[in-house]
Formats: structure tokens, C-alpha cells, sequence
């Protein structure tokens, strides 16, 4: 197996410009979410799901010395955690969710079956179904390109360089410099968030440096693996699947009959 | 596609044969097939963003007369690679389909659009800069040389490169027109 | 610079990361804010008085550099004893004349030798000095090449009461932090922290740099705003160095190059001015006014003959002027928006609209739409179907019922144009760094380049002509580029090449010093000289930035002659030494007897130090060895600008057009030179208005572009910022009513837009004069069309059309407006609504 890829997002140098976004979008084919104007800063995606692999949070923070004004304006864009024990990928009964060789998890669209039981299980609220066919989606931490020997889109588009993907043991040792740095230059609540591999989750591959507490941002402060309690839950799955499969052979046959057809 | 066909490849089966259920054995024919498009391109074009005035480099990815990936070039000491959102965005400018890609004519007073050859526009829109051109010239004005015309304007936006300005400034200078204007004034 | 100019902002974070300290200045906390040291929030249209006073700080407290100032700018120059400044005469300068509200210039000149003051100056100045401005203002002198002498009287003790130095301390010592604090909304504390930063990071050791875009610049008094900022740089010495200067953040990919090779109507490609009726007769005539005599504007006439003969070829020769009578002439101001007046009126009868969409982009909409509604016909070429070119079918004065689709007249052709993917050609960037564009892949259908469009267009009308004279400039001129493939593309290569220039072999020049003004070398745009050195696209260099310096001189090509920073003379010191290793730049190598260092020398390579001009020397070798500003006609960096400018010789603060608050410094109010149109198309605002309380300022986002013709239509920029909204404080929501999500009504006497609002802590009111001052904060890049799939009212319909009177650049940056809670008033009814505003 490679070597364990990951992101590791700084927000404290994050723009909010969302190149990301939109580079994981071009690279991805990912639809567009929709043209809602949210008044919640510049936010206007909401939150990751089928259509929003990247998604920026724009968080302005009131001061606190003062009861009005502003005490910065925090960006940060989220991903997939690409979790060391992953509950979507444990729950999926058809095998579309599994771990690559660079222990990323990726979802594959052809073997989904629109199931959705991955849905609650991700501890984040990260994967979700797509309204227009039904099946889940969510970052692949661009699988393809890691193939290729490319970086991810959005970590390649970033322009401040926030976004940062290698290898994940790197990652670590630079975010706990750059923490370090930080707390030097007196801005002491520069926290890890999904760095340690002793959390609910076994750690993250996707891992942040965050400037408040994990709720500012929408994260959950102390996530856990939904299925910690159940490790042969993919047996289960599998015997799930295995009731399923007549009718879905079925359906791939007749599919295939309707394309000789042409 | 893998020995034995489909249904032998397919994850259910090879996870109910005993493989690993989360890592290898759950691949399909698709993923193992997987790599990044820009390796299938035709051509590569070193381009540069047409948005802001940063310059950042552009590799433009194109198969089968398509584009198909448009991405930073690392090799700029400009950019090192990066790109906004709009510049991200590129491959969307040039393929999205809104985009325009005809010829369109309004007549005098007309209400709706109609189709035009293109070369029967260039040739109608050379007659009427001939004319206007004609109609409106001034040889004079208050008693000094100006030989220009007042009756013919133009504005342009500031993505035109250099070779269209250049061609632009010149072509209106040789007419006589001089209310040529660019997005740099605005 | 993070919310438009993203990519370049890596540098900034960069430089921080090496412990650079950022402030940022802006009406809004934006995304730069998010990442700087220190936001200052600033009452829009004030900034003069904030850099003003920053020059009073270093003046009072001497903290200037004071050998590069004494050796490297004009602050020992004696001025002519007849200059009078704003502070004796409340808010004017000498020279100006009510009835015109122009300056006659020739009092701000420096003091003459024998008796003449400004020899050389006073003729042009007698003759057309105010009409200069008029016609172009600081664009007729290209880029600073004002006429002045070489040189004039000084004083090195910087004693003399009328020598510069002593003229700016009087003239900004009533720009204090108390002042700053009444007029800018700036607290003395903010204040004092940005100027112990600035003066403690300037000197030897240190460069400060300034980064502004067109919020500095679209004012009545824009020019002005970057004057304020290069005396204060030249006077630290952060100008030519490493690390320093003034650096304007242009928007677009080749607006700089939009100006170096210009569609505009005041100047010719290389910044030479376009010839003017009463003064230009002759080539002659012409050279006299176009540029100093001494400095490198002292080549002027082999930039000029080449230019000429670049674009006449073999017909234009030394017996018949270099057909310089082929050229127009001016005869006042023909800029944009004299245009649309021009239209309006029924001057202008066919117009050309190239990739730019002055329906919604441009100030007052209204005036725009009625000017294309009064056309005989109208060119528009864009990717998408741009407001510009549907104003007739589905625009704003339809549903109000000002327009009726019926009876305009105006015949529109639509041309779809080819995108920068499907072209080769050369943006140049902010940097003035040339980078060519490979083609990727053909554009589809009938769309096409401008390049095709203009060469075909050429071919056709030329296949038209007729034997009369009026005919010759078009007959006789050099139109002939190398056609490829199926469609006949021009090469643009080709043009690149003319542009650049051949030499009497044919083959292309290197250097502008090559150009002669024999008519023996031909050359497109004279500062673009050497891009096709040696017959090599020079701007199609890609060495890998990882494989050379970091100046990067082999990716692309800077103009002029490859220079990455300008003057950088001055990055050493009058003996040619760097001022310091840490900021070593470019130097003399005794030795070798020339010039060295990072960087190509922007100065003759081996002119030493010590060389002074001998009497009569004309051109560059009219400049010392210690002369770094080499296209002036002095040498020196101007604290004090003698010519050249149509407002006065130094900034002052005037308050916008439209400002709440009277002007606390002068009885004058606003520039009195600015330019106004009295015309129905073009209303103000009263200023100090009750009916119109509240600072309205306009701005881009990082999602969008402009009007948004380039990401209206892509759903994934779309997506991001779905609609047009205002940007108000909560205190200002609560004293109109307005909720977070809900719609507002912005008003001012042009028209009434709606946008959804968004509540923000980022907007804070502002103490200014014991008031407190409202911002409104608008994004401008909606229209009702545009092949977006997200569509708004258009910002740009709100303002003004007022200018500043040296670049005609509208005051879009800081109006007054109201607010109204809901969304406006439809049909006539929004007519009803400003005719009250206007009345009431």
C-alpha cells in the first residue's frame, strides 16, 4: 500500500476565495448547488453534500472587548475528513465506499445504489445523496489525479497555499510548526482539529488548523465513528447487498439488452 | 475489462467471496480503469488567465477538438500554479453553453433577432462604416486641419490583446475616427 | 488585493510570513482585511487627507531619506515666484480660471535661469497649456514626460521658502492625525500605529510598498490620490528599489497593455500624444509639445517617424511629414463618455463595442442606453449575449416606459468572439510583463477574434475605396499580415513583429535606442521595443521559475526592455553603490565599468555615476549620472509636479461630487476642475444632502468579473454569489429597517436599484465632523441579461457621471445615496419615486 495522503487546510492564511470550489467542481464535473442567496456573509453553498465537495465557511467573528464591531472574519473550507475508521464506508452495503491505497475513502458511482445508509453515518454530515439520481457522492480527494501522480484540484488551485496535500505524516509534523509558529506570534488559539490519531475517529485525513473553537466553524467538537459498536457491520452489509442481487443483475441485463438494441 | 467479465468483478460477489470488503475487493472495472483525463489529452497550450491583470499561467488541456481541463502551470513565477475561482472557472468560459456562437441581426425597429451569415455581416458592417464615415467626415473644423470623422466610435474591453489593440488603434487612426475608447478609461 | 487579485495575493501572505506587517485601508473589513495586521476603516473619498498627513508626519519629523531625496527628486527646486498655493488662496491654485474652471499652469513652473522662468515651458504654456489638460491631460505626456529643463535653480539646504521642500511642508501641515480623525474617520491611535510602521520600515534598509486599484482612482480627484502616495515614497525612498513603489492592481487581463498599446482617444501607442487641431500642424509643431527635450523623451521623434512608418510603410517619408497628416486631430475631449453625450445628441452614428458592456458597466446606465437607442447602428462583439447588445429588446427603460422596442432605430450586429483559449496573442499584466498565449483549439462556429474581426474588416473596407484624398490614410497604409488556416487567421505573430520594429535589414530591432528618426526603422509602439529580439517571441519565454532567479527575467518579457522594476537606478545610492546589501538591486561595477545587478538597469548601461551633462546636451544625455528618472525631463522624482497635471502641482483634499460633509480644509468644496456634465442625462446629488444621507461605494467580488459577462453565465461562479446585495452596518439596518435576507431600495437622482442585504459587522459607522457617517457597500456585476443564469439591477445605473479632469476616470467610488427598506418601485412608478427624490 502507498503511502497515507491527506489535506491539511491552514485556515489562518485562508482567503475565502473559493477557488477551491470551483477547481474541485471543474475537475470533478460536479453540478452546480443551486443560486440561493443565504445572507449568512459570503456563504452562499451552505454546506458540503452531493453537489459541494469543498465548501467554504465565512464566520464573522463580533468582539468580544467591545460588544460591537468585529473580531476578524474566519474561512475556512471544509472537506471530506477521509476518516482512519471511516462509518460510511462501513455501513455501505454494495461496497461503493472503500479505502483506496493512499487510505483515502472514496465512494465509486458505479456501484451505488442510492441506498443513503452512508448518509447518517458520517459523524460530519459530509456525504449525501443527489437529489437528481439518487445516488451519494462526496470528495474523492481527486483519486484519479493521485493516480496520475497530480495533487488534489482545490489543494493545486489554492492560491495561498491554505490547502495543503502529501503525505499525511508530513502534514502533521508542519502543522505542529506552524501551530507552533503561531503561538509565538501570540495568536494562541491556533488549534489542531482531526490532527491526533487517538480521537473518535482514528484521525483524519483531512485535518485543520482552526483560529476558534471546532462549533464556530460547524464542526462537531468531538466527533465518533457511528459504527464503533458494530465492527462486523460490513458482513451484515454484504448479506444485505446479497438479497439485492437479483434485481439489480436483473436491471444491469436488461440495460444491456436495451443497448445491443441500437 | 478484467477476466471473467462484469459480474465476477462485481464488488457484492468478490466481498461475499471473502475478500476485503472495504479496500480492494470493493473496486470496480471503473476505478481500477481510473486516471487523471489530463493524461488522454491531444495538446497542452501554455495560456494565460483571461480575468484579473495578475497574469497567472494556464495549461489548457484539449481532446478530441474539446477542452477538457484547464489548470494552473507551476511553472510561473507569477502564479506557482495557482488559480482563483474564476480562473479555475476557465474551462467553463469557453465550453458553458450560454455562450453565443452565432451571428445575430435586429433591423431598424425590429423586435426579435434574426440570423445572419457572417460574411454577409462583415460585409454590411464595412458598407456602413464606409458610409457613416462619408456622411460625417469634417476636413475642417474651426478653421484647422482635422480630417476625421465624429459620426463613428468605439469601446473596448480590456481582455483584447495587445495585437488586437494594435490592429484596432490603427485601422479607426487610418479612418479618421477618434472617440476610440477601452475599458482602461472606466 | 485577496478579493481581486487572489493569486497575486500568495505574495502578500508570503511576505507576511516573513514578518512583513499589512495594513489595509478600505471603507469595508473585506477579504484583504481578514489577513492583514491592521484593517483602517476610511470614509470614502477622504484618503488624500490620511496620505497627506502621512507626508506632513515624515516632513515635521524629518524622517524623509534625506540623501535620496536630495540627490533623487526635485524637493531642492526652486519654484517661479509667482506660485500661489490652496493654502493662500482656499482651496485653489494659482492659475485658474472661473469662467473655463481650468488652470492656466505656467505659474506652478520652476523658477527660470536669466530671468525666463521655465524656459521651454512658457511658449506651450502661453499657447495651450490649459487646453493641453483639456485635451489630455496628464496623458499628453505620456508617462511623465512633461516639459520642464534640465537644470533649474536649487537649493541643497532645502532653506529657500519657495524651493519644493519647504512648499510641501506648508502646504500639508494642516494635514494632522486631528484632521485625518475629523475628515477620514481615522483615529489618531490607528493613525500614529500606520505611521511609526511605515516611516520605522522606509530607509536603507527597509522598502514599504503601496498597492491600490481603481479605489484610489475612480475619484474627482484620482490622478491626485497616487500624486499623494509618490511624494510620500519618494520621500521615504521606496521608489526604484526592491520591496517599494507604488503599485497599481489593474483588473483586467491586458488593461495595461489596453494602455500601453492604447484604444483611447488621447494618445497614440507608446503613450505619445494623439495630435491636437490647433497646435499640432505639423510634425513639427507636433514634437514640440509631446514630450520633454531632455530625458529619454528627447528620442521622441524616431519613436514617433517609426510609428509612422510603421504604419504607412514606404509612403510615408521624410518630403510629406512621414504622412503625419494622415493622422486626426483632437480638438477637446472625445472620451468615453463625451461620447455618449455625443450619441445622445446624434453626433456619433455608429459605434463599436468590442468585449466591454457600457449598458450596465459603465457609470449612468440610463445616459449609456439612450446613447445606443440613438444610433444608425451598433458592432457588438462578446462570448455572450451582453446587456449592450439587448438594451433594444428586454432593457430597463422598456418596463418604465421611456423606450418602446418599436421605435428605436438603432440596426445591431451580434459577433460572437473567440475566448483567450481559442487565440494566440499577448496580455500584458499588471506587472507590464508581455506573456503570449498559445492556441489550444479553434472557436467554434462563427465566432472569432477581434484580430480576424479588424483584419478582415480592413481588407473589405480597403477593397472599397475610392481615388479621393480622404481615402489616401486608408490606401496607402501598411495592411497586410500573413493569413493562416481555413478561416484566414492573421498571425498575430506577425503583428507582435511589427509592433516591435525591423531595422533598415528588415530583420527585427532589439532596444528602443535602435529606433532613428530618418525613417529607417519601423516600429508599432516604441516601448514594446525588443519583445521580438533577435526574431524571437521574447514574451513567449517559459523558463520554469524554479530555474532562474528570482526576478524571473526569462518568463515573458517587461517592457520597457525587459525591466521587472522601473527607475531601479535609484536602488543605489548617487556613487552607485546599493544603499544596502540587504536591499542590493542593481549597481555599478567600477570595474567593468557598467551598470549591474538583478535586475536589466533602467539606465544606459555604462553612463557612470559621476557623469554630468555637458551644456546643450539634449535627451538622456541631458541627465546626470545620478538622474534615476530617466524619462523625465529632470531626472528627479517629482514631489512637486511643475506640469503635466490639470488640477494643481500637488494633492489636496476636495470632497467628492457628492459628499456628505462640507470640505473642513477650504472654502472649495470639490475640485474645481473637475469634469461635469450640465446635462438632463447626467444629474447630481446635491452635496450635504438630507434627502441622500448615506456614503455609497462600489466594488468587486473574487466570484465575479466585472458586469459579469464572464461569470454571470458560469454556474459554478454563479453559484457563489447568486445575487446583487448591499453591504450596511447594523446600526444603519436598524435606523432604515432593513433585515438581514430582506430587499433595500437604493436611490440617488439617477435611478432607484434593489438588492438583497446583507447586515454586516465588516461596515462600521464613522465619526466624521461630530457626525456619524453611514457606508453603503455595493457589488456592481449584475444586469438583466448577459447569458447570466443569475441576473440583478445594475449598480453602475446609480452614479454619477463626473470626472477627474486629468484621465476622465468617473467618480465611482464614493457617492451619496438613501436607502429604503423592500424592494423598488416597478414601471412608471420608479420614475414617480426619483422625480420625488429630485424635487422634494
Amino acid at each position: 500500500m502507498a503511502e497515507r495522503m491527506g489535506f491539511f487546510t491552514d485556515t489562518s492564511i485562508c482567503i475565502g476565495c473559493k477557488a477551491c470550489e470551483v477547481a474541485c467542481k471543474e475537475w470533478n464535473d460536479v453540478p452546480d448547488d443551486g443560486f440561493v442567496f443565504r445572507a449568512t456573509s459570503y456563504d452562499n453553498t451552505g454546506s458540503l453534500g452531493a453537489d459541494t465537495w469543498r465548501h467554504v465557511a465565512f464566520i464573522e467573528r463580533p468582539s468580544e472587548e467591545s460588544g460591537d464591531g468585529l473580531d476578524g472574519w474566519l474561512m475556512s473550507s471544509d472537506v471530506c475528513k477521509h476518516c482512519t475508521h471511516a462509518a460510511c464506508l462501513d455501513v455501505c452495503p454494495t461496497g461503493a465506499l472503500f479505502h483506496t491505497e493512499f487510505e483515502t475513502v472514496v465512494v465509486q458511482a458505479d456501484v451505488c445504489n442510492g441506498c443513503g445508509y452512508c448518509v447518517p453515518a458520517c459523524p460530519y454530515g459530509v456525504i449525501a445523496r443527489r437529489e437528481r439520481d439518487g445516488r451519494a457522492f462526496k470528495c474523492t480527494m481527486c483519486y484519479d489525479r493521485q493516480l496520475g501522480g497530480l495533487e488534489p484540484a482545490c489543494a493545486k488551485a489554492c492560491p495561498t497555499d491554505s490547502i495543503q496535500f502529501g503525505p499525511l505524516d508530513e502534514l502533521r509534523a508542519r502543522a505542529d510548526e506552524r501551530v507552533a509558529t503561531l503561538h509565538e506570534q501570540g495568536r494562541t488559539d491556533a488549534r489542531l482539529y482531526g490532527a491526533s490519531p487517538d480521537d473518535g475517529v482514528g484521525g483524519d485525513g483531512a485535518f485543520f488548523l482552526l483560529l476558534d473553537e471546532p462549533e464556530v466553524y460547524g464542526l462537531p467538537p468531538d466527533p465518533v465513528v457511528t459504527t464503533r459498536d458494530l465492527p462486523q457491520m460490513w458482513r451484515w452489509a454484504a448479506g444485505a447487498a446479497l438479497s439485492l442481487t437479483g434485481v439489480v443483475a436483473l436491471s444491469f441485463l436488461g440495460f444491456s439488452d436495451r443497448g445491443r438494441g441500437r | 475489462m478484467a477476466q471473467g467479465g462484469w459480474i465476477s468483478r462485481w464488488p457484492v460477489l468478490r466481498q461475499l467471496r471473502g475478500e476485503d470488503g472495504r479496500s480492494r475487493a470493493a473496486r470496480s472495472a471503473r476505478t481500477d480503469a481510473l486516471r487523471p483525463r489530463t493524461e488522454q489529452a491531444d495538446s497542452v497550450a501554455r495560456s494565460v488567465c483571461p480575468y484579473c491583470a495578475v497574469g497567472c499561467g494556464q495549461l489548457i488541456y484539449v481532446k478530441d477538438g474539446r477542452v477538457t481541463q484547464i489548470e494552473g502551470d507551476p511553472d510561473s513565477p507569477v502564479s506557482r500554479g495557482r488559480l482563483c475561482p474564476k480562473g479555475a472557472a476557465s474551462k467553463q468560459l469557453v465550453t458553458h453553453p450560454g455562450r453565443q456562437k452565432h451571428v445575430l441581426y435586429r433591423r431598424p425597429h425590429g423586435t426579435e433577432w434574426e440570423a445572419l451569415d457572417l460574411d454577409t455581416a462583415m460585409d454590411m458592417i464595412a458598407e456602413r462604416v464606409l458610409r457613416t464615415r462619408r456622411q460625417t467626415w469634417q476636413q475642417e473644423h474651426e478653421g484647422k486641419t482635422v480630417r476625421r470623422t465624429m459620426g463613428i466610435a468605439s469601446l473596448g474591453g480590456a481582455t483584447l490583446d495587445n495585437e488586437e489593440n494594435y490592429l484596432m488603434k490603427k485601422l479607426y487612426t487610418a479612418l479618421g475616427a477618434i472617440q476610440v475608447e477601452n475599458q482602461a478609461r472606466i | 488585493m485577496a478579493e481581486c487579485h487572489p493569486v497575486g495575493f500568495q505574495w502578500v501572505v508570503e511576505a507576511r510570513a516573513r514578518g512583513a506587517r499589512v495594513f489595509h485601508v478600505d471603507p469595508r473589513y473585506t477579504r484583504t482585511s481578514a489577513l492583514a495586521d491592521r484593517h483602517l476603516p476610511i470614509r470614502a473619498g477622504a484618503d488624500i487627507v490620511l496620505l497627506g498627513a502621512l507626508i506632513n508626519h515624515v516632513l515635521v519629523n524629518e524622517l524623509d531619506f534625506r540623501e535620496y531625496v536630495l540627490a533623487y527628486t526635485n524637493a531642492a527646486t526652486i519654484v517661479s515666484a509667482d506660485f500661489r498655493d490652496t493654502e493662500d488662496l482656499d482651496g485653489l491654485f494659482s492659475g485658474f480660471d472661473a469662467g473655463s474652471r481650468k488652470y492656466d499652469p505656467s505659474s506652478w513652473a520652476y523658477e527660470g535661469v536669466d530671468e525666463e522662468p521655465a524656459a521651454g515651458l512658457r511658449g506651450e504654456q502661453l499657447e495651450g497649456g490649459a487646453h493641453h489638460a483639456e485635451v489630455a491631460g496628464a496623458d499628453q505626456y505620456g508617462s511623465g514626460g512633461a516639459r520642464e529643463q534640465a537644470s533649474p535653480p536649487t537649493d541643497p539646504t532645502l532653506r529657500h521658502p519657495r524651493c519644493v521642500y519647504q512648499i510641501l511642508r506648508r502646504h500639508f501641515a494642516r494635514y494632522t492625525p486631528e484632521l485625518v480623525e475629523q475628515v477620514c474617520g481615522v483615529s489618531k491611535a490607528d493613525f500614529a500605529e500606520l505611521a511609526g510602521a511605515i516611516t520605522e520600515n522606509s530607509g536603507r534598509e527597509h522598502t514599504t510598498a503601496w498597492v491600490y486599484a481603481v479605489g484610489w482612482t475612480q475619484h474627482t480627484v484620482g490622478a491626485q490620490y497616487i500624486r499623494t502616495a509618490s511624494i510620500l515614497q519618494l520621500l521615504l525612498g521606496n521608489m526604484g528599489r526592491p520591496g517599494g513603489g507604488i503599485l497599481a492592481l489593474r483588473g483586467h487581463a491586458s488593461i495595461q497593455g489596453s494602455t500601453d498599446i492604447p484604444t483611447l482617444f488621447n494618445i497614440l501607442p507608446g503613450y505619445l500624444p494623439m495630435p491636437n487641431a490647433h497646435e499640432h500642424q505639423n510634425l513639427d509643431d507636433y514634437l514640440k509639445g509631446a514630450g520633454a527635450e531632455t530625458g529619454f523623451w528627447g528620442r521622441k521623434r524616431s519613436y514617433m517617424v517609426s510609428l509612422l512608418k510603421a504604419w504607412w510603410g514606404e509612403h510615408a517619408t521624410a518630403d510629406n511629414d512621414f504622412c503625419f497628416g494622415h493622422l486626426p486631430r483632437l480638438t477637446g475631449d472625445h472620451g468615453h463618455y463625451s461620447t455618449v453625450m455625443a450619441q445622445i445628441d446624434g453626433t456619433v452614428k455608429g459605434y463599436f463595442v468590442v468585449g466591454e458592456n457600457p449598458a450596465i458597466g459603465s457609470s449612468g446606465g440610463k445616459a449609456q442606453r439612450f446613447g445606443l437607442a440613438n444610433l444608425d447602428w451598433l458592432v457588438v462583439r462578446d462570448l455572450t449575449l451582453v446587456e449592450t447588445a439587448t438594451f433594444w429588446k428586454n432593457g430597463p427603460e422598456l418596463a418604465t416606459g421611456e423606450m418602446r422596442t418599436e421605435d428605436i432605430a438603432t440596426e445591431v450586429f451580434f459577433l460572437p468572439a473567440a475566448t483567450h483559449a481559442e487565440k494566440e496573442g499577448t496580455f500584458t499584466n499588471t506587472q507590464r510583463l508581455l506573456q503570449w498565449r498559445h492556441k489550444a483549439l479553434d472557436p467554434p462556429e462563427d465566432c472569432r477574434s477581434e484580430l480576424w474581426f479588424y483584419h478582415h474588416l480592413g481588407k473589405r473596407i480597403r477593397a472599397r475605396l475610392s481615388d479621393d484624398e480622404i481615402d489616401r490614410p486608408l490606401r496607402e497604409l501598411a495592411w497586410d499580415y500573413p493569413e493562416e488556416g481555413e478561416r484566414a487567421e492573421p498571425s498575430a505573430s506577425a503583428v507582435l513583429r511589427e509592433i516591435n520594429g525591423t531595422g533598415p535589414d528588415g530583420r527585427t530591432l532589439s532596444a528602443y535606442t535602435e529606433l532613428k528618426p530618418d525613417g529607417s526603422t519601423r516600429c508599432g509602439c516604441w516601448i514594446y521595443c525588443g519583445v521580438y529580439a533577435d526574431e524571437v517571441n521574447q514574451a513567449a519565454r517559459r523558463k520554469p521559475d524554479s530555474e532562474q532567479s528570482w526576478v524571473a527575467p526569462e518568463w515573458g518579457w517587461a517592457w520597457p526592455a525587459n525591466r521587472r522594476t522601473l527607475y531601479n537606478r535609484a536602488s543605489a545610492d548617487p556613487e552607485g553603490r546599493p544603499w544596502s546589501e540587504r536591499k542590493a538591486y542593481v549597481w555599478w561595477d567600477a570595474e567593468k565599468g557598467e551598470w549591474t545587478g538583478h535586475d536589466v538597469p533602467d539606465f544606459e548601461l555604462t553612463k557612470p555615476p559621476d557623469y554630468l551633462p555637458p551644456e546643450g546636451a539634449v535627451a538622456e544625455d541631458a541627465l546626470a549620472g545620478t538622474d534615476p528618472f530617466i524619462m523625465q525631463a529632470d531626472g528627479k522624482g517629482w514631489l512637486f509636479a511643475p506640469a503635466g497635471l490639470a488640477d494643481g502641482p500637488l494633492p489636496t483634499h476636495y470632497e467628492p461630487q457628492e459628499s456628505p460633509v462640507p470640505n473642513l480644509l477650504y472654502g472649495q468644496r470639490a475640485n474645481p476642475a473637475r469634469r461635469l456634465y450640465d446635462r438632463p442625462e447626467s444629474p447630481y446629488n446635491p452635496p450635504e444632502s438630507p434627502r441622500f444621507p448615506y456614503v455609497l461605494t462600489t466594488y468587486r467580488l473574487t466570484e465575479h468579473h466585472t458586469a459579469g459577462a464572464m461569470s454571470r453565465p458560469l454556474s459554478y461562479l454563479a453559484e457563489l454569489q447568486p445575487a446583487l446585495f448591499c453591504e450596511v452596518s447594523p446600526e444603519l439596518a436598524g435606523l432604515v429597517g432593513l433585515v438581514n435576507g430582506g430587499w433595500a431600495t437604493i436611490v440617488t437622482t439617477r435611478t432607484a436599484i434593489e438588492a438583497r442585504v446583507l447586515v454586516t459587522e465588516r461596515v462600521r459607522p464613522l465619526r466624521v465632523q461630530g457626525h456619524t457617517v453611514h457606508q453603503v457597500g455595493l457589488p456592481y456585476h449584475w444586469g438583466w441579461d448577459g447569458g447570466g443564469l443569475v441576473t440583478g439591477d445594475s449598480t453602475n445605473d446609480l452614479l454619477p457621471i463626473v470626472l477627474d479632469p486629468n484621465v476622465y476616470i468617473q467618480e465611482g467610488k464614493a457617492v451619496t445615496c438613501d436607502l429604503r427598506p423592500g424592494r423598488r418601485p416597478t414601471g412608471p412608478a420608479l420614475l414617480e419615486l426619483i422625480r420625488e427624490y429630485r424635487d422634494g
